[in-house]
């Protein structure tokens, strides 16, 4: 066996389905035993697609996605989706040729320093020079990639590493000295926490992404159930709760619901579960929940008190920490619900009083109006995946999401270009399932040659391009903040989406009208197979409400859309 | 700002110093000095970091992001501990017949030695705690100093359990 064949053998092992990738020069030998092994592969039409459609497929799945690239300019495009994955916490294992070992550190063809170039941006990262290290850093790469945080793992491989001949065994178990994967907690500081729960008086929970890779969605609802308390969330967060929970705010900070700001800067205990205390999530940090006791439900120790100090840390795996504080919530024997009802009513009141909303105007789609419509023809089982920008922060404000792994967007990066590939990958993973792409008329170019691989493979991806003919968010914060100087962000082109859609291979649809969302939307989303839907939308939208940079929750300015 | 001296115990494998190193430049944290070194385990590397940071809440940060690296072992703030801290320095500085015998002097007094000697210059080698260091610098910025070389900070706690057991 040569050691491409052992590593496409190590991928067995580990139960990968498919892979996405690109070949090229440094990983034509990898590719030719993909060949030969008939291994399930997708070829993207840019590795960036290639990298955020396994993002996709991960995030969607909860498995390690698993991309091939080449030396130099393949590997550097990755660099993005890596990065995004990282800050996400995205398992992904990314396997990447490198010159031959003569070849390393002269400047050859196609060589880049891909351990140097993804060292801050990966979980871990590997460069193989040895035939003989493959098989263990490959069992590593998967165990570190999927334990604990979550995160991208980089193998980098020689090009004659794949060449050469390998006496092929696989690990059974991994030993790294520094790491061990498992994240017990520590019962004393559960024991802390139900003690603060009881001597709550308002108490909300605020759940965060970790509860989505932790897959520990149940034990939170659950939790919100026996207390009966408010829940907001991240955005990495939506899904936690099913959108129609009794109690559910929908998601905070910038762009957040106005009762989840509000109830946050009022509450006397915050129950912050698997997430990071974002910039975007906070507004200005030391006005931040100034009357809550903050109790950080946490699996990396390095998350606690790094950006908003806690007065309670629950360290540990949320499925190791949130079964037993439920158990012992449960074991108080005090009934939390009725004693937080006052509480619970007044957040609801703010709710459905200042619920996400817009302003109809003529017979013009307003993006709200068309996010709250596909909502509406979805079902429970759909995947919602966004790209980057105003129609991002409209869907997380008006799709409905009813289960975790539904809902899928760059949080930490905020990559434009995310949204095709990701949706892509989420489909081959969830074939079950519908899966409907927001874009924005800005985000959809960025990757929009994935329309290709999309069409080829008849991925069905309903692609929802809310156009407004600018880059919108920045277009939003010029209109705000720089005195409407529209500078660089105005897309008055003539790209023809339907006809993009049409050169690519797939359906493309356009749609200009209020009623049409009525008309023709529904026929559109019921067809089989992919299909692009350029929506029309008015120029100067604001995403209302908003936290301005720099101030607190509870300085939002208000108001739908014009 | 408050200095601290941590003994980094790695695995010793190549691109690990780059793991630790980047980790603390991105992570935008304040290196006095770092040095490795090999150990009495030839798998493991020690690294000696000094850090000087604004708060114990900042110490604690870079304890724990240093502790997220695979490659890392074990972290321990050898400022909590009874430790023995030293650096080396190597002073070269210029001297002739004339003053020469002052400088062998000051040399005697601060316990350092000459580890070379020409016609214009002498090397000066010196151990010690970096405000001794700081001493005999300052002594012999009244001579003119030609070049100076200077490694970080390592240490060792006292009495007989080591980092990695404790």
């Amino acid at each position: 066996m040569n050691g491409a064949q052992a590593v496409l053998e190590s991928l067995k092992k580990e139960g990968v389905d498919v892979v996405f990738g690109y070949p090229g020069g440094a990983v034509l030998t990898l590719y030719d035993a993909v060949y030969k092994m008939k291994f399930p592969h997708v070829l993207t039409r840019h590795e960036q697609g290639a990298i955020h459609a396994a993002d996709g497929y991960a995030r969607a799945t909860g498995k390690v996605g698993v991309v091939f690239a080449t030396s130099g300019p393949g590997a550097t495009n990755l660099i993005t989706g890596i990065a995004t994955a990282c800050t996400d916490s995205v398992p992904l294992v990314c396997i990447t040729g490198q010159v031959a070992n003569p070849y390393i550190g002269k400047d050859s063809f196609q060589e880049a320093d891909i351990f140097g170039i993804t060292t801050p941006i990966t979980k871990h990262n590997y460069l193989v020079k040895d035939v003989k290290e493959l098989p263990h850093v490959l069992k590593e790469a998967f165990f570190i990639a999927r334990t604990g945080r979550k995160g991208p793992v980089v193998i980098d491989v020689a090009k004659d590493v794949f060449d050469a001949k390998i006496d092929y065994k696989y690990p059974e178990t991994v030993t790294l000295r520094g790491y061990s994967g498992v994240y017990d907690g520590h019962e004393e500081e559960i024991a802390a926490a139900v003690e603060a729960v009881r001597k709550a008086e308002r108490p909300l929970i605020f759940a965060g992404g970790g509860i989505i890779s932790s897959d520990t969605a149940d034990e939170v609802q659950k939790l919100a159930q026996k207390l009966g308390v408010p829940v907001t969330s991240t955005l990495l967060g939506l899904g936690s709760v099913p959108a129609d929970t009794e109690g559910f705010l929908g998601f905070a900070g910038m762009h957040g619901s106005y009762a989840s700001n509000m109830a946050i800067q009022k509450c006397d205990l915050l129950l912050c579960i698997g997430m990071r205390f974002s910039d975007r999530v906070t507004g200005r940090v030391d006005g931040f929940a100034p009357k809550a006791k903050i109790v950080h439900f946490e699996l990396d120790r390095a998350e606690i008190n790094k950006n908003v100090t806690a007065d309670l840390q629950v360290l540990g795996d949320l499925r190791w920490t949130l079964p037993r504080f439920n158990e012992q919530l449960a074991a108080v024997g005090e009934s939390f619900a009725e004693k937080f009802k006052g509480w619970k009513d007044e957040v609801l009141k703010m709710h459905k009083e200042h619920p996400f909303s817009f302003v109809e105007q003529g017979d013009v789609i307003k993006p709200g109006a068309l996010i709250r419509k596909v909502s509406e023809l979805s079902d429970k089982d759909t995947i919602a995946v966004t790209d980057v920008g105003q129609h991002q922060m409209w869907a997380a404000q008006f799709f409905d999401v009813f289960k975790p792994r539904h809902f899928l967007t760059s949080g930490g990066q905020g990559t434009m270009g995310y949204g095709l590939p990701a949706a892509m990958g989420a489909k081959i993973g969830a074939p079950q399932s519908k899966v409907v792409l927001f874009t924005g008329d800005g985000s959809i170019m960025m990757n929009c040659q994935e329309f290709a691989t999309i069409a080829d493979n008849n991925i069905d991806v309903k692609v929802v391009i809310v156009h407004n003919c600018i880059l919108g968010m920045v277009g939003q914060w010029q209109r705000l903040f720089y005195n409407h100087h529209y500078s660089q962000s105005e897309l008055k082109g003539k790209t023809d989406f339907v006809k993009l859609a049409e050169a690519m291979g797939l359906k493309g649809y356009r749609l200009t009208k209020k009623e049409e969302l009525d008309t023709v939307l529904p026929q559109i989303m019921a067809e089989e197979g992919p299909a692009l839907i350029d929506v029309l939308i008015p120029e100067e939208e604001d995403v209302l409400p908003m936290v301005p940079g720099g101030k607190r929750l509870d300085q939002m300015v208000l108001g739908g859309s014009k | 700002m408050k200095k601290y001296l941590l003994a980094v115990l790695v695995d010793n494998k190549p691109g690990v110093l780059t793991h630790v190193s980047g980790l603390i430049s991105r992570r935008a944290f304040n290196i006095e000095s770092i040095s490795a070194g090999y150990t009495e385990e030839p798998d493991v590397t020690r690294i000696n970091i000094v850090v000087s940071v604004e708060s114990k809440n900042e110490l604690d940060q870079v304890v724990t992001q240093l502790g997220k690296l695979i490659d890392v072992i074990k972290i321990v703030n050898l400022s909590e501990v009874e430790s023995i801290e030293r650096e080396l320095v190597m002073i070269k500085v210029r001297a002739d017949k004339s003053n020469r015998a002052e400088l062998i002097d000051i040399v005697n007094i601060f316990r350092a030695s000459i580890v070379d000697v020409s016609q214009e210059n002498v090397v000066i080698e010196l151990t010690g705690q970096q405000s001794k260091i700081d001493g005999i610098i300052e002594v012999l910025s009244e001579y003119e100093i030609i070049e100076i070389a200077r490694t970080g900070a390592i240490a060792l706690s006292r009495g007989p359990v080591p980092v990695k057991r404790m």
